[in-house]
């Protein structure tokens, strides 16, 4: 009797310890995941005005104006050219980290870490002083005499692309990393014994191996790109708004909720069925373990 | 042979250039603060800290500095408490649905801020309430929230259970073996938990632009609404004054530990 009482003590232990956690996801996060899909069949009225008479109305103006297509089009664009270039640009600095013998890695290590310290905002806004104007570029270059009028780089698809990368960037190579260095050193070596030379050992083992790492920080990439709205406020024209900038000012300008939530859960779908496409063929457990590093 | 030590040469210069394209910008950033020129661009006039004395008059600047130091600190004290004790139960016990309450934390990392910024806010208006300071915190528990989880999750797997083991087995309670053998040695963890959310927390805007009440401003969403005005040199002065802080408290922060543990060590 003593022993059954234990064990159904012991049983709900682990959910009394995860209650809060629970309770604040459920309440603040499904909840108004749901209270959102409910709202997206909702009439708009006047601005901040809506009534609850159930209708399709919103989505099927989403789906078939292609003013709304084109702006998922060039969100999906943007977003996977970064993720792209990322991988790019990413791969080598993780290579080099977890292949080094250089006795001060952990140095590398840290300032890869050091980015997600400073704001955001700040990291975005300083792109103007390399792009803008006065900026480094234009600045050297106009003081060289190479150029008399600035070129303009800031507030285009560009610098927006650029200042993607610029945040996502230590994501890439932490995942990439992460998966290099638990690689067996040792598959590697047998690869060079059995006479492969060092860039056919890189395509058939070190590479293939290192898979999970680069497909998570190229899904974690993709989805960060595809619903940031801060980046093309700061740094993109006005033709460079994203998806992210559509539901803000749908929301916050137009005050039109039911169109805005409409759109929400759009974006919501359509990246969870890229989660669910990636978790299906790697696991989300290597986002995990590339976000706890 | 040759070739293969031009590659890795190949990988040095691109890793090298990486590193330049992550920090350049930011020491720029550092380099305009000093800027004498009353424009926030290049070219440089003169070395000044007159743009730092104008931040500190500046008093919007100063409050939401303070309001966003106070949602911070409460969101770290709150994600490192509950997210510790999630952390213990996912790695500790085995239950029914693990797999769902793992997927549901990761959560909050996937969906997009928008979504998250869009939905808490509708579920807030939908109880009939305006946007107020509670949801600005509770939002950012949310976001916070996660990453704790991971971060005391991925420790917790490393410690073995035998020490907790021994310890009741010694004829210690479950508190007793959790506060004077397991926390100790998760707290590097825990710590690390604390700062990460703090650091969240403190840099949101994407999110925190739907919850914050009107008239209230964090850190981040000042800088935004200063930003939409011009590139002022002000703004320049603020964002080094941030980046010394948020980067130099983690370093101390890191360098003290360090320091403790070697003391410790040797006694």
């Amino acid at each position: 009797m003593a022993v059954s009482m234990l064990s159904a003590a012991e049983k709900r232990r682990p959910w009394i310890l995860l209650a809060p956690t629970l309770a604040a996801l459920v309440l603040l996060m499904l909840v108004p995941i749901g209270i959102m899909l409910v709202y997206s069949f909702y009439k708009f009225q006047t601005a901040g005005v809506e009534t609850p008479d159930l209708n399709l109305g919103n989505w099927h103006e989403f789906f078939s104006d292609s003013y709304y297509h084109g702006f998922l089009w060039k969100t999906a664009r943007i977003s996977a050219i970064t993720a792209l270039l990322c991988a790019v640009m990413g791969y080598p600095p993780a290579y080099f980290i977890a292949m080094t013998s250089f006795r001060h890695k952990w140095l590398l290590l840290l300032l890869l870490i050091v980015p997600f310290w400073i704001s955001f905002t700040i990291r975005t806004f300083s792109w103007v002083h390399i792009l803008g104007e006065k900026g480094v570029i234009n600045a050297s270059l106009m003081g060289l005499g190479l150029i008399s009028e600035p070129i303009p780089m800031l507030y285009t698809e560009g610098s927006v692309i650029m200042g993607m990368i610029h945040f996502l960037l230590p994501y890439m190579v932490l995942n990439i990393y992460v998966s290099l260095d638990g690689i067996d050193r040792n598959l590697i070596s047998a690869a060079r014994s059995l006479g492969c030379t060092n860039w056919q050992a890189f395509k058939e083992v070190t590479l293939p191996l290192s898979l999970p790492g680069l497909g998570a920080g190229l899904l974690l990439s993709f989805v960060l790109a595809a619903g940031s709205y801060v980046t093309p406020q700061i740094l993109g024209g006005r033709k460079d708004s994203l998806f992210g900038n559509l539901i803000f000012d749908t929301i916050m300008k137009e005050l039109n909720w039911p169109m805005g939530t409409t759109l929400s859960v759009v974006l919501l779908v359509l990246l969870g069925i890229v989660s669910i496409i990636y978790s299906r063929y790697m696991g989300l457990s290597t986002i995990t373990k590339g976000l706890s590093r | 042979m040759n070739e293969s030590a031009r590659g890795w040469g190949l990988i040095k210069l691109v890793t090298f250039l990486v590193y330049l394209f992550m920090f350049a910008p930011i020491i720029v950033v550092l380099i305009l603060s000093f800027n004498a020129s009353q424009f926030g661009g290049f070219p440089m006039t003169g070395f000044s800290l007159h743009w730092y004395g104008e931040l500190m008059q500046n008093e919007s600047v100063v409050r939401a500095f303070k309001t966003s130091l106070w949602i911070g600190i409460v969101t770290a004290l709150v994600c490192t408490t509950i997210g510790t004790m999630a952390a213990l139960a996912l790695v500790r016990y085995e239950f029914p649905g693990k797999h769902w309450v793992n997927a549901l934390i990761v959560g909050p990392v996937l969906v997009p801020e928008t979504v998250l910024g869009v939905g808490l806010l509708l579920a807030n208006r939908a109880a009939g309430m305006k946007a107020n300071f509670g949801l600005l915190l509770l939002g950012h528990i949310l976001l916070s929230l996660p990453y704790v989880v991971l971060v005391v999750q991925a420790r917790l797997i490393g410690v073995k259970r035998v020490y907790e083991e021994a310890a009741l087995s010694l004829g210690a309670n479950r508190l007793q073996a959790f506060r004077e053998i397991t926390m100790p040695l998760i707290m590097p963890a825990v710590l690390a938990g604390l700062l990460l959310a703090f650091t969240i927390s403190f840099d949101n805007v994407s999110a925190s632009v739907f919850w914050r009440p009107p008239g209230v401003e964090t850190m981040p969403t000042e800088i935004l609404g200063m930003l939409k005005v011009s590139i002022s040199p002000q703004i320049n002065a603020l964002g080094a004054l941030m980046i010394v802080i948020t980067v130099g408290l983690p370093l101390l922060g890191g360098a003290l530990a360090r320091l403790t543990i070697r003391r410790q060590t040797k006694a």
